[in-house]
């Protein structure tokens, strides 16, 4: 009962406009008060958000705004540079993944990531790199392995590419293929969100519309959080979009809205070209 | 015009001057080749192989004992040698950004620095008189006090070459931090790695000084690990020593030449594996 309750209580600024989805939607990630660190520099100043479950969110912003280090921040993953430090909470089905007492490891198997440049692991086969996730954390069972890498594939549209050359170097695949294979690779530990960091930035336009179109298909299952520099793409993939400026968060709101009628006169500046 | 023509007169002046060094740099290395060949080879035979070194002046006597002696010293050394060595490059490569990482890494380039006849010193000090006389562990340890910093170094160094975009992808996906350097990281530099333990049993193989202070050398084969054994640059050595005879003189060119061999072989076997993997995998795709 009370999860119900703060879910209404966080709502208020969305609930103008009703969703399809009506009240059954929930908030997946919750941020309150998020700030981040590189030694001095103060990247990500008390950023509060709410991301919706099974719904693609969008984090749009120039060069150096801190959407990377945001999506770094909900799985944990900032805090491995050196010199790096948040505080804030980060509710992850309502739990604090930066409460004391819980393993960095456990929230990485849940929210997982897909980078920048395509990154499979060099020396290992397609069907390793897909496996890579369960075998190293004490999977030993083939069919259990099989079953997952033929998902995890399937999944990522990459099944019907690969499926008679899974034994081939996964570095040895396109880089759009490259791409998918790592979107297979973090789906195969079953998390329950994915943040994707630029996914397309390295790849070509054909190989891009194949990624978002990836994107459209894993909300079924998955709540994405996705950082890019295109906003075309932004509008193209997503239900919501936030706008980071300078470490803050200065407009967030369904997609349509923020890109048809922002209420910022600094995302509007934004979109129009105006700076960025 | 003129111009151009003296820019590229310059281009070739600059690239001939490089041939010429490379030319240079080579001569040595294929005046050596060609010195041993041809005095070597005709002192390999069979027997000469096979057999034990009896009395050195006899014209059948062998180098099998110090061939022998030679691969055992080098796998009791690698044995010891090689899995510190990766973890202390691991450590280095993966967590030593420290004081304490700093102080490491600059006692164990000391250490690759270090006269070998200093560390035969050691092992002599330490293993040699707490037996009570030469053994063929007391060489291993010495070897190993060499190849240690060597192994140390060039894992770090191919662990630090791994691009941190694989690590953050291990790390994402949930995989422990020592299970990402031992089977990510670690797998990822494999090339760089057996490159490494490859340079340092060749560097092991040829050196002479800390073994006449540990092993002592012997005419006989392996007879224990806490006993003497011969090895090939010991042999070579009192081959040379006695070069007034004219079948030792003979003798030590042809260790010299299976010395060579060895180390030559060694190197290009594990290349050719560890490379036929990768093209063949490049081939399929």
């Amino acid at each position: 009962m009370t999860l119900s309750l703060q879910v209404e209580e966080l709502k208020p600024a969305n609930s103008e406009a009703p969703s399809i989805r009506g009240t059954l939607e929930k908030f997946k990630i919750q941020t309150e008060k998020l700030n981040a660190w590189f030694g001095n520099n103060h990247v990500l100043k008390d950023l509060s958000i709410n991301i919706k479950e099974d719904e693609v969110t969008a984090i749009i912003g120039p060069s150096g705004c801190g959407k990377s280090t945001f999506i770094r921040c909900l799985n944990r993953m900032h805090e491995l540079v050196p010199g790096a430090r948040s505080s804030g909470a980060v509710l992850l089905d309502n739990a604090n993944v930066y409460a004391r007492g819980i393993d960095p490891v456990t929230v990485r198997r849940k929210v997982g990531m897909v980078f920048q440049k395509p990154n499979p692991f060099p020396t290992m086969s397609v069907y390793d790199n897909v496996a890579a996730g369960l075998k190293l954390n004490g999977i030993r069972d083939h069919q259990k392995l099989d079953r997952a890498v033929k998902r995890s594939l399937e999944l990522a549209f990459l099944w019907d590419e690969v499926k008679t050359e899974l034994d081939k170097s996964g570095a040895s695949l396109s880089g759009g293929q490259q791409q998918r294979l790592c979107i297979a690779r973090a789906l195969a530990v079953e998390p329950e969100v994915i943040l994707m960091d630029e996914p397309c930035s390295a790849l070509d336009p054909v190989a891009t519309a194949k990624i978002e179109e990836l994107i459209s298909s894993l909300k079924a299952q998955y709540t994405v959080v996705i950082v890019t520099h295109n906003m075309q793409q932004a509008a193209r993939v997503s239900d919501n979009t936030a706008f980071l400026y300078l470490g803050q968060l200065i407009e967030y709101g369904e997609t349509t809205q923020l890109f048809e009628n922002p209420t910022e006169e600094l995302t509007e500046r934004y979109l129009t070209g105006k700076f960025g | 015009m003129s111009n151009q023509s003296f820019r590229r007169f310059k281009d070739k002046l600059a690239y001939g001057l490089g041939v010429l060094c490379v030319v240079l740099a080579m001569l040595p290395l294929a005046s050596i080749l060609f010195e041993v060949v041809g005095k070597g080879l005709p002192a390999i035979s069979l027997g000469f192989l096979t057999k034990t070194t009896g009395n050195i002046t006899d014209p059948s006597s062998g180098i099998g004992n110090a061939i022998e002696g030679t691969l055992i010293l080098i796998g009791v050394t690698s044995l010891i040698a090689v899995p510190i060595g990766l973890l202390a490059g691991i450590y280095l490569a993966e967590f030593g950004d420290n004081k304490f990482g700093r102080t490491i890494r600059f006692l164990n380039d000391v250490l690759a620095e270090f006269p070998s006849i200093v560390i035969g010193i050691l092992a002599f000090s330490v293993v040699v008189i707490a037996i009570g006389h030469f053994s063929a562990i007391a060489g291993a340890v010495a070897l190993s006090i060499i190849m240690l910093p060597i192994v140390t170094r060039t894992t770090e160094e191919s662990i630090k070459l791994v691009p941190s975009s694989i690590r953050d992808a291990s790390m994402a996906l949930g995989i422990r931090r020592w299970r990402t350097s031992l089977s990510i990281v670690l797998v990822t530099a494999k090339d760089g790695v057996i490159t490494g333990i490859l340079l340092s049993i060749a560097r092991i193989s040829g050196e002479t000084a800390p073994l006449l202070l540990t092993v002592l050398g012997s005419g006989f084969f392996f007879s224990g690990l806490d006993q003497p054994i011969d090895a090939l640059p010991l042999r070579i050595f009192t081959d040379y020593k006695n070069s007034n005879y004219p079948s030792p003189l003979a003798q030590g060119w042809g260790a010299a030449l299976v010395l060579i061999m060895l180390v030559l072989g060694l190197n290009l076997s594990v290349r050719l594996l560890t490379r036929g993997r990768s093209s063949f995998a490049r081939a399929r795709a």
